[in-house]
């Protein structure tokens, strides 16, 4: 029963609730560009690893954290404002599969010159780590940075559910997502629609760069491959057709692998990963189309 | 007939080509071919479901690392088996069995874990079906990564006797080629394709799309475990050498040659090995008419995926088209 206590430890629930929510944020940048462009974007990881990478290269160089951070965003929304151009446009009208293997070679490409650029071994980014330290709170000691990522989380969705629901981007987004043909056919610009969308996924993994880098400053070739896994599992888990669905599958998984992380005695906690894609093959296996989705999806029939 | 000929001849000569070519050049510089066929045999057996079935699979290594692990712990002989794998399992630690018999356990053991997965797995189609393989892919790398009682764990397997050199890495190719191609040929194969064309109308006379999906990942995992038995008689290699990178680099061949076809898988694997051994060889300096190239180590998996995304972009069904090998039709006089 050890594990049930342990479980339920207040401390435990905190830090599974912070990786939900950073996983959670993860989960929105890969929905919201499946939403729009129905596009599984495998290389989202590598956006991160790139912003952590700018990071560590202002740390290095002693700027301030926030030029550090100011780079980080450029960096991703560059990258990702690129890969949008040369890779998903012109694939628009694949396959779902053809696009997904497409993203499958750029994550490894961004990976391969990053090993190339600063080595196996990485670089360090120690500018936030201070955002370390516990702050205690009752009985239980909580780092800054959980609550940071708390937060943030629940700031970014708000601003991002009031940019859908109150903008006219926000209502083309929605439209594209749901009926992107006939949404062109009222006169909705795609190619703005998708630019926006792989934006808004960027800022997003930026500040998930930033997240990540104050918990694991040291930042290697595969920074966050590990999570993007995760998350994608999660998202489809979730639900991908709805960003709603997508976001609460990627907070699941983060919260469910933060409290068995925490709470598996040592010599199995290296079985996490099974135990985690047993549960992801089950819950697909009983709800293909995803757990908080409802009704079934389309099948063909004749 | 004659078409069927030469669709199975064109790959078999192109892999005897290679196989033949290979016995010409340095021992160094052999490798890069052994390393080729034993590619094309793990392509191959990829094809077997991703090209026939339409569905995208990335569990596929599981299947090789399995049949890795069973040629591999199997043929160390009995008295090194303590030193380098101390937990096994009774049985595993006093039994070592000989080449062919070893080969023949990989693949089986490959077809039964993909019949195992496969059966509540196949239901699955389009994304879920992908991030399932995926799911099985990180549970069996997990597993033998830690689990030492069936294997080395995270240390690189030693003393497997190199049985795999140029001539049984190109008989086994021609052995994965010629039984993808009976498949594909025979009356499940040719279910399981038009159930890949046209999922409504292949159900409407009367295609059980499961049992065929799942016939055709059982083979392709029984290809796919051999191909892992021939590798481990090649080089000795550890856990993290049958995860991602094998992974991408298998699919990014499957791909880039085309994956609907034989002649695809065939071609995308020979093509994208050429380009990675002679990147590799320019990773240690090469000299080319008088100019020497000398790329920084690292290069070559840029350079592929680099190919990769391009020819996905620009040619999305591969550098084949996804179509079989056929020769220029010739019109004969009589035939007006």
């Amino acid at each position: 029963m050890s594990f049930l206590r342990d479980a339920l430890d207040l401390q435990v629930q905190v830090d599974a609730v912070g990786l939900g929510a950073i996983y959670a944020l993860m989960a929105v940048g890969i929905g919201l560009v499946f939403g729009v462009m129905r596009l599984v974007n495998f290389a989202y990881g590598q956006l991160i690893m790139a912003g952590a990478f700018a990071l560590a290269f202002a740390s290095d160089r002693d700027w301030p954290v926030a030029v550090g951070i100011a780079l980080c965003f450029g960096v991703v929304l560059a990258l990702s404002l690129a890969m949008e151009r040369v890779v998903f446009r012109p694939l628009r009208t694949q396959s779902a599969a053809v696009m997904l293997i497409a993203t499958f070679a750029v994550a490894f490409l961004l990976q391969s010159i990053a090993l190339l650029w600063f080595g196996p071994l990485g670089k360090t980014a120690t500018s936030l780590v201070q955002l370390n330290r516990p702050v205690e709170i009752g009985s239980v000691e909580i780092r800054k940075i959980t609550i940071v990522a708390i937060v943030t989380a629940v700031v970014c969705l708000l601003l991002l559910v009031a940019l859908l629901n109150r903008t006219a981007l926000g209502l083309h987004m929605r439209a594209a997502a749901i009926d992107s043909q006939t949404a062109r056919l009222l006169g909705v610009r795609a190619n703005l629609v998708s630019t926006a969308s792989v934006l808004i996924a960027g800022a997003l993994a930026a500040v998930v760069a930033v997240m990540l880098t104050v918990q694991f400053p040291t930042v290697t070739p595969t920074f966050a491959l590990q999570d993007t896994i995760l998350v994608l599992a999660g998202v489809v888990v979730g639900g991908m057709t709805r960003l709603l669905s997508a976001t609460l599958g990627g907070f699941l998984i983060g919260y469910v692998s933060g409290i068995l992380g925490g709470a598996l005695p040592s010599e199995q906690s290296q079985y996490l990963p099974s135990l985690v894609f047993g549960l992801v093959i089950l819950v697909l296996l009983v709800r293909p189309d995803g757990l908080f989705t409802r009704g079934r999806g389309l099948v063909e029939r004749v | 007939m004659r078409a069927a000929a030469v669709q199975l001849g064109a790959p078999v000569v192109l892999v005897g080509a290679a196989g033949a070519l290979g016995a010409f050049v340095s021992a160094t510089n052999e490798i890069y071919f052994v390393t080729a066929l034993i590619q094309v045999s793990t392509v191959v057996a990829i094809y077997v479901f991703v090209g026939n079935s339409g569905v995208l699979s990335f569990g596929h290594i599981s299947f090789f690392a399995v049949g890795v692990w069973a040629a591999g712990v199997l043929s160390v002989p009995e008295q090194e088996k303590p030193a380098t794998m101390p937990y096994l399992f009774d049985f595993l630690s006093s039994t070592t069995v000989g080449n062919v018999p070893s080969l023949a356990i990989a693949a089986v053991v490959g077809g039964a874990f993909a019949l195992v997965v496969g059966l509540p797995l196949m239901r699955l189609s389009g994304l879920a079906a992908g991030i399932a393989t995926f799911a099985v892919l990180g549970i069996t790398n997990n597993i033998l990564r830690y689990y030492e009682k069936i294997g080395p764990g995270l240390n690189t397997f030693s003393s497997v006797p190199e049985t795999t050199g140029l001539l049984q890495a190109t008989v086994g190719a021609v052995l994965v080629i010629v039984a993808a191609f009976a498949y594909q040929r025979s009356r499940l194969g040719r279910q399981l394709r038009a159930a890949r064309e046209d999922p409504a109308a292949a159900r409407a006379v009367g295609v059980s799309i499961y049992r065929q999906r799942l016939a055709s990942f059982a083979l392709s995992g029984f290809l796919a475990g051999f191909a892992g038995g021939l590798y481990i008689h090649f080089i000795p290699i550890n856990v993290d050498a049958v995860y991602l990178d094998l992974t991408f680099i298998t699919l990014a061949m499957l791909v880039i040659g085309g994956t609907t076809s034989l002649w695809g898988a065939v071609v995308g694997a020979l093509f994208v090995s050429a380009l990675d051994s002679v990147l590799a060889e320019m990773e240690d300096g090469m000299t080319i008419l008088g100019h020497t190239i000398d790329l920084p180590v690292g290069s070559r998996i840029v350079v592929v995926s680099a190919v990769m995304a391009l020819v996905v972009i620009v040619r999305p069904s591969g550098l084949t088209g996804g179509r079989e090998f056929s020769l220029p039709r010739l019109r004969t006089a009589g035939a007006r």
